[in-house]
């Protein structure tokens, strides 16, 4: 690499990316600077986003949550929005990598970098994340699902960045849950994840269900039949071993040096028994 | 480039290229060794030092995002007549350390949980030092260490 630059407004951003059209964008550094060390990838040069603040903070407008993306994990945890209404975000930034990894990282950059096990993404999935990308000319908008489109591959054109991610609050779930299987709590990539929004009616059926999980498949993964099924189900081990079956059956894992396939597949499926804790007690 | 930040207090102007990593520019053109390197990767925590009060990796920081910011390695954390920090007179008294490569990394990271939460519990403390790998194994000792300064600075506020 020859060089790295700044920029503090938007305007200088621009004009570093006209000068330097091959440039790649760093926001946060955490993977992408390992990549460039391990010569995985070897722009000539960087552009570091940290110092645009109109691209950070987390604010309410016109009905939506609007995250600028680079926001940092430690800014969005101590965010008293996402505190109090993106809590499943929240839980999920909580054991993202490390202190400092959070202090460096930002949810921006999580959703560019586009691993299967990237640790915002499940949770994002089923908020419904709608991401703006924005150039010097034009801006446009699109769903968190059509924006990923493999690992590490993103709908993102030359002169184009992510500026914000807005989640819609149509729906309030009582449960937001997730939970991330890791060989240790800190620094782990996931072997498994899973996000759920979910209400529970009187009678303790669901009455309402989303459903994502990561790192077992080449994006997040979502099964709009397993929702279905459970939808009008006892929140009951009986009530839901088919949709356990049925996730098993879904998933597309692969085996790498943190689980084996089979490993996945089965704690992805059994991952839906931890929604039985939010049953109401009899 | 030149690169101008506050340094343990002081202004510095270095001339470096921007691409320049901030563990190289600290240890090898300023002559602070006392931040190391270890992984090289954002896995081990050992070249943590503070950014504008915040932890962060110098092994992934470019000399050009340290400009304009204020900066304090563990050679700038004792007082100004040398006194060390409160933090390693805690890991002296405790053993915190065996063979201390970690130690810098280490003390950096809780003096960045001391400066947003003061009191913190043992698993709070484990958790802000969960991205700081020790390899001789000495965590107990460190959250010993860790819950002495905290009860040291109770007693002195009381």
């Amino acid at each position: 690499m020859s060089h790295a630059l700044v920029p503090t407004k938007l305007e200088e951003l621009w004009a570093y990316i006209a000068e330097n059209p091959e440039a790649m964008l760093c926001a946060g550094g955490t993977d992408l600077l390992v990549k460039i060390r391990s010569r995985s990838v070897t722009p000539d040069c960087l552009i570091c986003l940290e110092r645009l603040d109109d691209l950070k903070g987390v604010r309410f407008e016109a009905g939506e949550i609007i995250i600028g993306a680079l926001t940092t994990h430690r800014e969005l945890l101590h965010d008293p929005i996402v505190q109090r209404d993106l809590s499943i975000l929240a839980s999920a930034v909580q054991n993202l990598g490390s202190p400092p990894i959070r202090n460096m990282g930002t949810l921006g950059g999580n959703i560019v970098t586009a691993s299967p096990a990237g640790d915002t993404l499940a949770p994002l999935y089923i908020l419904k994340a709608r991401l703006k990308i924005r150039s010097k000319e034009s801006s446009r908008s699109v769903p968190i699902e059509s924006f990923i489109l493999g690992p590490g591959k993103v709908d993102l054109r030359a002169g184009e960045i992510l500026s914000e991610i807005a989640i819609n609050q149509d729906s309030r779930f009582t449960v937001n849950h997730f939970e991330k299987v890791g060989r240790r709590n800190a620094l782990a990539c996931s072997v498994v994840s899973m996000a759920a929004l979910m209400n529970i009616a009187e009678d303790n059926t669901i009455s309402e269900i989303r459903l994502a999980w990561g790192s077992v498949g080449p994006t997040i993964m979502r099964f709009g039949d397993v929702e279905r099924l459970l939808e009008g189900r006892q929140l009951t081990v009986r009530g839901i071993e088919d949709a356990i079956r049925k996730v098993q059956q879904s998933v597309s894992p692969i085996a790498d040096t943190r689980a084996s396939a089979d490993y996945r597949r089965d704690v992805a499926g059994r991952l839906l028994l931890r929604l039985l804790s939010y049953a109401s007690s009899r | 480039m030149i690169v101008s930040f506050e340094l343990n207090g002081k202004d510095v102007h270095v001339e470096t290229s921007s691409d320049r990593r901030a563990v190289d520019l600290l240890r090898e053109d300023l002559g602070l060794a006392g931040t190391k390197e270890s992984c090289g990767n954002g896995d081990c925590g050992a070249c943590s030092i503070l950014v504008d009060d915040k932890a962060r990796l110098s092994c992934l920081t470019l000399a050009a995002q340290l400009q304009g910011r204020k900066v304090v390695t563990i050679e700038g954390v004792c007082g100004e007549d040398g006194r060390l920090h409160p933090v390693q007179k805690a890991f002296i008294e405790s053993g915190a350390l065996q063979c201390g490569y970690c130690t810098p990394g280490m003390v950096i990271a809780v003096i960045d949980l001391l400066n947003s939460n003061p009191s913190p519990s043992r698993n709070e403390i484990r958790e802000a030092i969960s991205g700081n790998l020790c390899r001789c194994g000495a965590y107990q000792k460190i959250l010993d260490a860790v819950e002495e300064v905290v009860k040291d600075s109770k007693k002195e506020a009381s």
